[in-house]
């Protein structure tokens, strides 16, 4: 089974696998890092920009990428709330009731939610359509109660409010504003890292050894001066009238 | 004072919509800090800072300068910048990744250059789809105007800076937890000592981990000097703060404040703040400094926002988020929601903090349904002790990291200002609110 989340043509894709373009995003984002292992969170992002989840296929290359397991790529994945291991919904909505929202109403907003979409929290419409999440603080607490759908944010919302944005969503009337899932695939980076670790480092120490030469130099123009004021007796410190 | 003035993070975004670009930004006077700290000393710029006596403002409050002081020598040094923000009712980091990052990137550029980083690292929470977008953005243009990368300026410094998305874990906004979510592995807080990031940070190497907000306030510090920031605020309070006001006031948001000058009753009723409550409200309790804080009552409300004070009064400032509850709350109700989000994002490595706030949660929440005993409330205490024990401010800690610390107080500030409130759940079998 493939996400329901494709929204272009299935010749796009491979099956559950990253596109040739992603793939190539997923290289650059390797590079960045001095190890490769660091690049896994960002690499299920992009495969959650093409799926909206990380299928089974994925793990594999991700893991391949970054040189380790498929199994410690779905290990540390399941560890986070936002990369999800089960396919999800064309729009995932994230729903927040903790603290400022639940004083502003965030708990009725989950429940009419649920009714509105004849879903649970935490599971999907039968059309595939809506994912619904009971998420935590997503720092948008002063447009309480609120929600994130495929992480952009709407609040305040009233209940009306809500069946407004379901019906606009369905209808297909924000699909500039609401994108795709995934969140690095709308910026791009540009171009790699321009310092090479070996010219660091040889910066560092050429710039650590002229540190402590200035150093020895002012400690040296210290204790000389120390010296002088030993002699002439204490002048003008700091509690002198 | 009460006034509408933000002398210092929110400035640029206060009076422009386009204050994320690099147009608006060299406009308004960027990059002239990075220019002067380049043409100084790498130590002098420590002094600023030191001088300034900026408090980190990701919720230790920990000095800057000091921290930047520990930091082991080495020929490899990493800043890694917390743009995690999650901590509940916080959203001030937000604010200022999505409307300001070039002051982010010029703070961390800056900051950089002072401890002798070649690599920056700005980890920005995964939800934050639009702040990674922008601050992806503005780091491309700072590449290209020359601001980062090779030799910035001519100066013979270098340094490169990679925008990390984070993927939704509370836990990764603790340094060491997010140094291991930097790895690419799960985010487990490591064991301290041997684990301080400023002698065995990322990769092993000293590392410096600081807020978005303090790397905010540093080309600020650089231009007009740390003597000039340390006049701002009293006492250890140095310098402004953006507060997050939110919960029951007619205007919530993110207002900058001079430390230390304005009161908890200025910012909730203050025209330029939050205008106060909804009619015919009053103040039950307001949480001063997010939801790890100890909560405080009216009697409380005129306190100064200063560190210090409120430490006296046993609570912090902490991330700087002030969460107002009205005479409508439910005292039960919301520290059971605060509890379930720690049970939730416990990390489960220790087993006080696993095992304890998922207990925590249920006898919360059975008291909230009705369906509590008395014996409850000396049972909840009891697990809070086990978590803290003594359950004293600061906190003790028996586990890896503080989030474990940071359950009980809710609970225990529920129990001792609205007692009678548990009770009466319990007499009538009912949330009397509901
Ligand atoms: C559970 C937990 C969550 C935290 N979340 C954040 C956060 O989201 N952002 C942040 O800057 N600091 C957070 N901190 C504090 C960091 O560990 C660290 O003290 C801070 O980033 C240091 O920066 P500063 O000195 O500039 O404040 C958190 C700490 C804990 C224990
Ligand atoms: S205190 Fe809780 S969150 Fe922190 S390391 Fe221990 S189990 Fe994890
Ligand atoms: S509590 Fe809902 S966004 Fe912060």
């Amino acid at each position: 089974m493939t996400g329901p989340a494709d929204t272009a043509g299935p010749e796009a894709r491979p099956a559950g696998g990253l596109s040739p373009e992603a793939l190539a995003q997923a290289r650059e984002l390797v590079a960045l890092y001095p190890e490769p292992r660091s690049a896994l969170v960002p690499l299920c992002h992009l495969v959650q920009a093409e799926h909206g989840w990380l299928t089974p296929q994925a793990m594999v290359e991700v893991a391949d990428l970054i040189g380790v397991t498929p199994a410690e790529v779905l290990g540390t994945a399941s560890f986070y709330d936002m990369l999800h291991t089960e396919p999800v919904g064309k729009y995932v909505i994230g729903v927040c009731t903790n603290i400022a929202c639940l004083l502003n109403g965030g708990i009725e907003l989950l429940e009419h939610a649920e009714e509105r979409l004849g879903t649970r929290a935490g599971a999907t419409t039968a059309d595939n359509l809506f994912t619904l999440e009971e998420v935590e603080c997503i720092a948008l607490c002063d447009k309480a109660p609120c929600l994130t759908v495929n992480w952009r944010f709407f609040g305040p919302l009233t209940h009306d409010g809500f069946d407004a944005l379901v019906e606009d969503l369905a209808a297909g009337r924000l699909e500039g504003e609401v994108p795709r899932h995934g969140i690095l695939n709308r910026v791009r980076r540009e171009g790699g890292l321009r310092v090479a670790r070996e010219e660091v480092l040889a910066e560092r120490a050429a710039s650590d050894q002229a540190l402590e030469q200035r150093k020895a130099a002012r400690e040296a123009v210290e204790k000389r001066e120390q010296a002088q004021q030993g002699q002439g007796g204490k002048q003008g410190g700091k509690g002198s009238a | 004072m009460i006034t509408d003035a933000a002398p210092i993070v929110t400035a640029r975004l206060r009076q422009h919509a386009d204050s994320h670009t690099l147009e608006r930004y060299l406009a308004t006077g960027g990059y002239r800090a990075l220019r002067k700290a380049l043409s100084m000393h790498p130590e002098d710029v420590a002094a600023e800072v030191s001088k300034a006596s900026l408090l980190g403002r990701g919720g230790a409050g920990f000095p800057a300068g000091r921290k930047w002081s520990m930091l082991r020598p080495n020929p490899v040094r990493y800043l890694t910048v917390n743009g995690d923000e999650s901590e509940p009712a916080t959203f001030k980091d937000h604010l200022l990744i999505e409307c300001d990052p070039h002051q982010i990137l010029e703070g961390s550029l800056i900051t950089a250059y002072a401890i002798g980083a070649a690599q920056v690292f700005i980890y920005v929470r995964g939800e934050f789809a639009l702040g990674l977008e922008r601050m992806q953005s503005a780091l491309n243009e700072a590449y290209r105007y020359g601001a980062v990368g090779r030799d910035i300026f001519g100066s013979g410094f270098s340094v490169d800076v990679v925008v990390h998305p984070g993927a939704g874990a509370y836990i990764c906004g603790d340094e060491t937890g997010l140094l291991e979510s930097l790895e690419g592995k799960r985010g487990f807080p490591r064991i301290k000592p041997p684990y301080y990031p400023a002698a065995m940070g990322l990769y092993g190497e000293p590392t410096v981990v600081n807020n978005v907000e303090t790397m905010s306030n540093i080309p600020w510090i650089v231009l007009h000097g740390g003597d000039a920031f340390a006049s701002l605020g009293e006492g250890s309070s140095t310098g402004t703060r953006l507060f997050a006001l939110s919960g029951h006031v007619r205007r919530p948001g993110n207002y900058e404040v001079e430390m230390a000058k304005t009161t908890f009753s200025d910012l909730i009723h203050a025209p330029v703040y939050g205008q106060g409550l909804r009619a015919g409200r009053t103040l039950k309790a307001f949480i001063p400094g997010g939801a790890s804080s100890p909560w405080f009552g009216p009697e409380l409300v005129d306190l100064p926002l200063s560190q210090d004070e409120v430490a006296k009064h046993s609570s912090m400032l902490g991330s700087g988020s002030v969460v107002v509850m009205d005479d409508t709350t439910c005292a039960v109700r919301a520290a059971w929601r605060i509890t379930r989000f720690f049970a939730r994002e416990s990390c489960g490595q220790c087993t006080p903090c696993r095992v304890g706030s998922g207990w925590l949660e249920k006898i919360m929440r059975r008291i909230e349904d009705g369906a509590g005993r008395e014996e409850d409330l000396d049972l909840l205490l009891d697990v809070c002790d086990n978590i803290s024990p003594e359950l004293v401010w600061p906190p003790q800690q028996t586990t890896i990291c503080p989030l474990g610390p940071s359950i009980p107080p809710s609970i225990y500030s529920a129990i001792r200002m609205f007692r009678d409130e548990f009770l009466v759940h319990i007499k009538d079998g009912a949330c009397p609110y509901a």
